[in-house]
């Protein structure tokens, strides 16, 4: 039964999906959901700790031998995304009932369902996959699995987004299967540990450089890399409120965990950092997403637009690691990968709470006045994920920038320092005007309903918002895992 | 000139890679850039097919007479390949129809200019 972890893993999801919509039931679909939400979070924690005993796990799927048969592999990297993963599953899951309840017709809530099990299922198997083209498969089992959840939310802008979503994720998805196939016809090999191994021996590199770029750009689509980000803020902001946290707190972050793996383990790290441009290109568009996402984030409108510019922002934190390249930063952009995946979600599960009490299907920062009355544990705890958003010390985001900042001062890069710092201040700005319409803004237009949420929302929510300050306080797990992942990503390298 | 003629499959591929990006990039009509998409997945497909197929090569079942073999895999790579484009433009043209429903129109401009009006 242990052995069978990996393959756990991965089928619980992917069979829930037909059954629940043979059942065709929406309580038995929430019910299935939220069961295997938390069966992947039990096998995610067991996997990590088999991993932290025996350090790789290597999974033959049909006993098919690696590198002949598809690989699952686990190691520390993989099995501390995978936990986030089905972390966030296992508390919006529970949430789901009544959000979906409420935004979505009756018949249609077991479709949303398994919709959300097929998404749950290509997360995880990105992640555990150790095959380059079953990444594909995944990559796409859980990218249409999100246009059809984000093409499900109340308005009908949710539509053209999803669309948006389809077309530029698809492009990526392609890019990526193109850059496959070029590695593929260098070395005949789709294993990664393998193609990584005969990759050190190919001489003629044009094809693996184009590979290369390939992967790039369409992993950078996926995954929102400035300026590759324009399908994300529609997407977030007109997605159904279950789905934009889940969503955002997992999507793109799947998709960098890919781009680290064919970075630091399938391509030689020592050249691509050395001969390349890559650490400037990636500092490069990082600050600019940095300071651009988070400029315009503090003058938009809508809150949920906001938040959905502020994760562009945020998603440059994570590139900035990755482009120092060094233990330090490394450590910093993988703890984010965590961190930012519970702020983000706490921040768009209270949300939910507040659409569904006030009834408006668009959310202006001036809907928001007089909140702090209204709902005080929702306010309250948009106030503790926008400090973990900032990264006040005592949250999970001031842990990020420590090791961002102590990673780009041991490079000597003192600008990037002050830059961190600045679009800290920035996210001071933007979370302030959702604070000052909260607490200082006039009553506003009267709400449909008053008072909290529903508990089946409010408990997930702030138990969400609890883990951005646990992760603050507590570090064992987050940046413990997030250095051993990083010294994995760094060993043999140099 | 004989290296360029040679290749001609991989011309084929990038003509049809950089049509279907054309045509996803300069049209308005979300049809049309459905079928740039579909043209750029299509490219894909030979770029895998092409240099897995070697000239004399027969299928890969063991025969009397026979040593030079395709190779297979690229094949059933694309068989997967194939059937993911399927789902993605099955997906695609179903928005477009709730689009249509919604909007009263598929074209990119009066879809924006219509939210604008909303808005």
């Amino acid at each position: 039964m242990l052995e069978q972890l990996p393959a756990l893993q991965v089928v619980l999801p992917l069979l829930a999906a037909p059954l629940i919509v043979l059942v065709g039931r929406g309580g038995f679909g929430w019910a299935a959901a939220t069961a295997v939400s938390w069966a992947c979070l039990a096998v995610a924690i067991g996997l990590a700790l088999r991993v932290a005993e025996v350090g790789v796990i290597s999974y033959a799927l049909g006993s098919w031998p690696p590198p002949w048969g598809i690989e699952y592999r686990v190691d520390a990297l993989s099995a501390f995304v995978l936990v986030l993963v089905s972390l966030v599953a296992a508390i919006a899951a529970p949430y789901a009932r009544r959000s979906v309840a409420a935004e979505i017709e009756r018949d249609r809530h077991y479709l949303f369902y398994a919709m959300y099990c097929l998404c749950l299922a290509g997360l995880l198997g990105m992640v555990i996959t150790g095959d380059a083209f079953n990444l594909f498969v995944f990559l796409e089992i859980s990218s249409l699995a999100t246009y059809v959840l984000i093409a499900l939310g109340p308005q009908r802008k949710a539509l053209v987004a999803s669309f948006q979503y389809l077309l530029l994720g698809t492009v990526g998805a392609t890019f990526y299967v193109i850059g496959v196939g070029l590695l593929y016809l260098k070395t005949g090999t789709l294993n990664l540990a393998d193609m990584a191994e005969r990759l050190r021996a190919v001489e003629e590199l044009r094809p693996v450089l184009a590979a290369l770029a390939f992967i790039t750009v369409g992993l950078g689509l996926k995954l929102a890399l400035f300026p590759l980000h324009a399908w994300l803020p529609n997407a977030y902001a007109y997605s159904p409120s279950m789905v934009s946290a889940f969503v955002a707190a997992t999507g793109t972050k799947v998709s960098i965990y890919a781009l680290l793996r064919y970075y630091f383990t399938v391509f030689d790290p020592a050249p691509l950092f050395e001969t390349l441009p890559t650490r400037e290109l990636f500092i490069a568009l990082s600050v600019a997403a940095m300071v651009i996402a988070s400029l315009v984030a503090v003058f938009e409108r809508d809150v949920k637009r906001l938040f959905a510019y502020s994760s562009v922002a945020q998603v440059g934190y994570i590139t900035l690691g990755l482009g120092v390249d060094n233990l330090d930063s490394l450590t910093g952009s993988i703890v984010h990968l965590l961190n930012h995946g519970v702020t983000k979600g706490a921040i768009f599960l209270l949300l939910g709470g507040v659409a569904l009490k006030s009834g408006a299907v668009s959310m202006s920062i001036g809907s928001l006045s007089g909140l702090g009355r209204r709902m005080p544990l929702t306010a309250f705890g948009l106030v503790i994920a926008g400090l973990s958003l900032i990264g006040i010390p005592g949250t999970a985001g001031f842990i990020t920038k420590w090791y961002l900042i102590v990673g780009a001062i041991e490079f000597g890069l003192w600008w990037l320092v002050a830059v961190i710092v600045a679009t800290s201040l920035i996210a001071v700005a933007y979370v302030w005007r959702v604070v000052e319409a909260a607490y200082l803004g006039e009553g506003g237009e009267a709400p449909a309903k008053t008072g909290e949420a529903p508990l089946g929302m409010l408990v997930p929510a702030l138990a969400m918002t609890a883990l951005c300050v646990y992760f603050g306080f507590d570090t064992s797990f987050s940046v413990g895992g997030a250095r051993e992942a990083a010294e994995l990503l760094l060993r043999g390298t140099r | 000139m004989t290296e360029v003629a040679a290749h001609y499959s991989y011309w084929i591929t990038i003509f049809l890679m950089v049509a279907g990006m054309y045509i996803l990039i300069a049209r308005g009509n979300l049809m049309k850039k459905l079928i740039g998409l579909a043209t750029l997945q299509t490219s894909v497909y030979l770029l895998y097919i092409a240099p897995g197929k070697l000239i004399g090569g027969t299928a890969p079942i063991y025969a009397e007479g026979f040593t030079t073999y395709s190779n297979p895999l690229p094949h059933v790579l694309i068989l997967t390949a194939i059937v993911v484009g399927v789902a993605t433009l099955a997906l695609g043209l179903a928005i477009v129809v709730r689009i249509r429903e919604a909007y009263g129109s598929i074209e990119e401009d009066e879809i924006l200019e219509r939210d604008r009006a909303a808005d």
